[in-house]
């Protein structure tokens, strides 16, 4: 019982796992948000894009001292601009073009990270976070942007619903569907850099990706979606410090690795849709009979099967 | 509004209109007239340009030459206020959504930016999913349609708009009996009640009972008139680019 209560009081006896465990929330939260849009468009492929793209923006202004966030951001559009200026040759493919220039992306700020001081240790917080040395400055600056990201998803949210669930007559309409994609993808490259420090830039996509995932497989509502997703985010950044705390094990890869195991239980064993519940539902159909009125089909189907049999 | 519409003022005008898809000319001379009460049935073989006349109706493709008119408002102007049932396939499908906010996504640019569906909005989609018999699935998520149901949302979502007029791509394609019918009742009412509809069709004997006019088209208006008026079988022909076939023409209820 006691080493119960230090396994949950521990960590926040420390002023840098209040810091983390604040940082892992937020992030959590806001990629859930974001992340549910990007998965319901089918673009997590672009979010690994970004992710890589930014990588040179945020090793610049990392080397040269100035607001990570920015450098980011302009790095990421840039790369995107490349992205659709190669893509108007006919014979490639976007998505061979954005493979194309996410990769030199990378190599371009491992490249400028290099001419830093203390090359190897910067160059792993950037891959895997740092996200137990955080400043408090770091902190207020997620809780900022986060809350900026969180209150423009939720200004277009029925605008991005409308256009991913039919974009020709969504344009018909005259909503201004190019301008929606670009806010997206701002929101989606914002959502990396500020998740970098907590989980760093390949495990991010993570954070993006799986919560939103796992909500899909649990829900049919978008709402309850876009609540699900932020929980388990949370949820799982919060999860995996303490186990971090607790085994003394990387913080991000950790993270990372309890978000994947809540996919793998909710593919598993989603209500309806997982892999096991779906097959003992079948079973429960077939067997129960007060479903026989709600689902006339199967056994009108049955019957006309064993009425068939001995004439056969 | 009213007034100009019953003198007859057209609901969508067409003038010779030509589109050129990527240097190849997909429609050319397109005059086409819709009128309150008009269902009419735009017929030709694939690749004839039927989608992309719709297109050109709904602005997402500019004419090369000529001119679209809504309501007397250059087509361009006038965004936003025809009802478009696009095929069953351009709509995502596997989205987390139950069919009543499916049909309100109609109504999105209406609503407008930073609200939220007010009073009106929600009294629109409920009478559009009367209209086609949907409100007992209006939970439903629609995943979980089958394809007649699925036709169904496409229309609720246009008719939401309420629309004067409504533009419907291969609306009978895959859907069984039932589900036409009620389709068809549907639009026939729609037609009634002084709404103007513009449908592409390859269900041809289907198009000829209810449309009240039909449009051969073959990159261009090959013949136009109410279904009795195009008996000649070599007008038929000539807008199927085919040279003789009984079957067709039994088929039309050209011959028979």
């Amino acid at each position: 019982m006691n080493s119960v209560m230090d396994f949950l009081t521990g960590p926040w006896e420390h002023l840098f796992m209040r810091r983390a465990f604040a940082v892992a929330v937020m992030c959590g939260i806001v990629s859930g948000v974001v992340g549910a849009h990007v998965v319901l468009r089918g673009m997590a492929f672009i979010g690994d894009a970004v992710s890589h793209s930014v990588f040179p923006g945020v090793a610049i202004a990392f080397v040269f001292q100035f607001n990570l966030v920015l450098g980011g951001a302009v790095a990421g559009l840039l790369t995107a601009l490349a992205v659709a200026v190669f893509s108007q040759n006919r014979r490639l493919k976007e998505d061979t073009v954005i493979g194309v220039f996410f990769a030199a992306a990378f190599g371009l700020g491992i490249v400028i990270l290099s001419t830093a001081p203390g090359y190897s240790g910067s160059l792993e917080s950037f891959l895997f976070g740092q996200i137990l040395g955080i400043s408090d400055g770091d902190v207020v600056t997620v809780a900022v942007m986060g809350l900026i990201l969180l209150l423009i998803a939720g200004a277009v949210h029925k605008e991005l619903v409308t256009v991913s669930l039919d974009r020709e007559t969504a344009t018909a309409m005259g909503l201004p569907v190019f301008a929606l994609d670009v806010v997206l993808y701002a929101l989606v490259t914002v959502t990396v850099v500020i998740s970098l420090q907590a989980v760093g830039n390949i495990l991010v996509l993570a954070l993006l990706i799986t919560p939103a995932a796992c909500a899909r497989l649990l829900t049919d509502r978008i709402g309850i979606m876009m609540a699900l997703a932020p929980a388990i985010g949370a949820g799982s950044a919060v999860l995996g410090l303490y186990l971090s705390y607790a085994y003394n094990l990387a913080a991000g890869g950790l993270i990372v690795l309890v978000v994947t195991g809540v996919f793998i239980v909710c593919w598993l064993l989603a209500p309806r849709h997982g892999l096991l519940t779906a097959r003992t539902h079948r079973r429960g159909h077939a067997l129960a009979p007060d479903d026989v009125a709600a689902a006339p089909a199967q056994p009108t189907d049955n019957t006309a099967l064993v009425e068939r049999t001995p004439a056969a | 509004m009213t007034d100009v519409a019953t003198s007859g003022t057209p609901v969508l005008d067409v003038r010779s209109v030509a589109v050129d898809l990527g240097g190849r000319l997909a429609l050319k001379d397109i005059d086409l007239t819709v009128r309150v009460g008009d269902l009419v049935g735009l017929i030709g073989p694939n690749g004839a340009g039927k989608t992309t006349l719709l297109r050109a109706i709904l602005g997402l493709l500019t004419p090369h030459t000529g001119s679209i008119h809504l309501d007397g408002q250059p087509a361009d102007r006038s965004r936003g206020t025809v009802g478009y049932v696009p095929q069953r396939h351009e709509f995502a499908w596997d989205f987390p959504l139950p069919v009543a906010k499916a049909v309100l996504t109609g109504r999105t640019h209406r609503i407008g930016w930073l609200r939220r569906p007010r009073a009106a909005d929600r009294e629109a989609v409920d009478e559009a999913l009367e209209r086609v018999a949907m409100t007992e699935l209006r939970h439903r998520p629609i995943g979980e349609l089958s394809g007649g149901q699925r036709q169904r949302v496409l229309v609720a979502r246009a008719l939401a708009l309420r629309p004067r007029l409504l533009l419907l791509d291969e609306p009978f394609t895959g859907l069984d009996v039932p589900t036409q019918e009620l389709l068809t009742s549907l639009f026939s009412q729609l037609s009634d009640e002084g709404k103007a509809l513009l449908m592409t069709t390859h269900d041809l004997p289907a198009a000829a009972d209810l449309a009240t006019r039909l449009c051969l088209l073959n990159k261009t208006v090959i013949a136009e008139g109410p279904p009795d008026t195009l008996r000649d079988p070599a007008v038929w022909l000539r807008a199927f680019g085919v040279a003789k076939s009984d079957q067709l023409l039994t088929s039309l209820g050209v011959t028979r």
